[in-house]
């Protein structure tokens, strides 16, 4: 009986919860995994700073480290842009501080470095670029970003749970773009938008990328995974930024958002979910492109 | 369905760059690792599908000798498992396969040899995610997600054997999540794949292999 109070299996539900026990969804997330899962709220939390850490890491570290790319495709993307943001200023202010910590974070997973499947590896630069650039602007503590984690994470499950989190199944808008609904909702909660603004930032945000196939060239988790990261984050600031400026009016509800992504995804041909048979990835120049020198793989 | 936790959309913490090619991969080599007995001299992977294509672009070399040495998906020794497997005198081959032996088209066979001679192999697929299936063990089709903790025992299939496998089980007050049996093609030998909530001992498996009519049984540890 305590799970069925606890639980819910897409938004009207964790809308319904939210009101009624007058709660944030971080905190309708944190009950489900503990009512539901063998874990109490200390250990849920322990276990979210340990990923929001292991995200500073490694943002930190693709900022400040030497890397070397398995495939090549990228590299040194994140560093350059958060140079021009330090000397030559932003032209989109914390979006661009975002976006390059982001780029280096997909660079750092193509280099082997350890990072947090949020909710892929193929998409993991957008929490970490926008969670780092507000606690630099802002100075969130380690208690807020933990619960926006949280939050989060239940826009990410309601995505898994009732469409797919896998380029393979539904593109790159079931990647980048949960990762971009996921950040949205996230910030809408950390600047004190109700959970039917976060649910409204998060469907805006899968809403403009709809239809975004996944293509990667040469089949890895370099390119243009690392761009579409940052537009990830820029897409999820400005969704939060508009679902915050207007209340969360929006035509499309959240759940209905999700079916859509769905059923467009399903509806991709194949060559466009992962396999490396469409889109960039058979573009002529991706498939003529010389590698770097990492590639033959010969000094492995 | 499989109920999400939180922890995996935020998760998991894993050496990239793939879930898939990566992490599964891993996944996959570690079970194979705990079929041997004793030290393990030699492992050869063949590679198919995706696996086959792209596995140096992936890391997904590493991530599979990563796995024979044991190591968790978010080890920075992954990046030198091949050094490191070189330090234990551990001789890697790998093979990219032409043809598409599974449905799923990241899959790997792997065949490990231990300093007694023995040889052991299985077959597995990443699904997704960082997800897994094993579908062979020693060339019999068996599912083993590697999820939970399971006992997987080859049997001769005679009546009687799985109510005595399972009766180690209560006696020990192991509870049983997920029993099934599969029986090879010439209906003399089965194994059952047993997965259980919490942990099991090597009393529990001595006695398991005790019984009558069972050939061998193995402890697949993966939490």
């Amino acid at each position: 009986m305590m799970n069925k109070k606890t639980d819910f299996t897409n938004a009207e539900e964790l809308l319904a919860l939210c009101e009624a026990k007058a709660i944030p969804i971080s905190e309708a997330m944190l009950l489900r995994e503990t009512s539901k899962f063998e874990i109490s709220r200390k250990e849920a939390e322990e276990r979210m700073l340990k990923a929001l850490n292991v995200m500073r890491e490694s943002v930190a570290r693709s900022q400040t480290e030497k890397m070397k790319l398995l495939g090549g495709y990228i590299g040194g993307e994140g560093k350059e842009l958060l140079a021009r943001v330090k000397t030559e200023g932003a032209i989109g202010g914390a979006i661009s501080r975002a976006a390059a910590y982001a780029m280096g974070v997909i660079e750092w997973n193509a280099s082997m470095g350890r990072i947090v499947a949020a909710p892929t590896a193929g998409s993991s630069g957008v929490l970490p670029g926008i969670l780092a650039a507000m606690e630099e602007a802002y100075g969130f503590d380690d208690e807020a970003l933990v619960k926006a984690l949280f939050n989060a994470g239940a826009i990410g499950y309601l995505i898994g749970r009732n469409a797919t989190l896998s380029g393979a199944e539904g593109g790159c808008q079931a990647e980048v773009g949960a990762a971009s609904a996921m950040a949205a909702s996230m910030i809408c909660e950390l600047f004190g938008g109700s959970p039917a603004v976060c649910l409204a930032a998060a469907g805006d945000a899968i809403s403009n990328i709809l239809g975004l196939i996944c293509d990667p060239i040469g089949g890895l988790v370099e390119s243009p995974c690392q761009k579409r990261n940052a537009m990830g984050v820029s897409n999820a600031i400005i969704s939060a930024e508009i679902a915050l400026a207007t209340g969360g009016r929006c035509i499309v509800p959240f759940d209905e958002v999700v079916a859509v992504m769905y059923n467009v995804g399903r509806s991709m041909p194949y060559q466009f979910r992962e396999t490396a048979l469409g889109g960039l990835a058979a573009a002529p120049s991706a498939k003529d492109y010389r590698l770097g020198c990492r590639a033959c793989g010969a000094c492995k | 369905m499989r109920e999400l936790s939180v922890f995996d959309i935020i998760g998991p913490i894993m050496i990239g760059p793939s879930s898939s090619h990566t992490a599964g991969a891993l996944k996959i080599a570690r079970i194979a690792r705990m079929l041997a007995k004793t030290r393990i001299v030699s492992v050869c992977f063949q590679l198919y599908g995706s696996f086959a294509k792209t596995y140096r672009g992936h890391g997904t070399d590493r991530a599979l000798v990563g796995g024979i040495l044991g190591f968790a998906t978010d080890d920075y020794r992954i990046r030198d498992s091949f050094e490191l497997a070189k330090k234990e005198d551990m001789e890697i081959i790998f093979e990219e396969m032409e043809e598409d032996v599974a449905a799923h088209p990241n899959t790997v066979d792997i065949t490990v040899t231990e300093e007694n001679g023995e040889i052991s192999s299985l077959r597995g697929s990443s699904v997704g995610g960082g997800e897994i299936e094993i579908t062979q063990i020693n060339g019999c089709d068996i599912r083993f997600s590697g999820k939970n903790n399971a006992v997987i025992v080859h049997q001769h299939d005679k009546p009687g054997v799985v109510a005595s496998i399972t009766k180690i089980f209560e006696v020990f007050n192991v509870n049983i999540s997920y029993m099934s049996v599969f029986c090879e093609e010439k209906g003399e030998t089965a194994f059952s794949v047993l997965e259980i909530d919490g942990d099991f001992n090597d009393f529990g498996m001595e006695a398991i292999c005790r019984q009558p009519n069972i050939i061998s049984a193995i402890y697949i540890k993966v939490k």
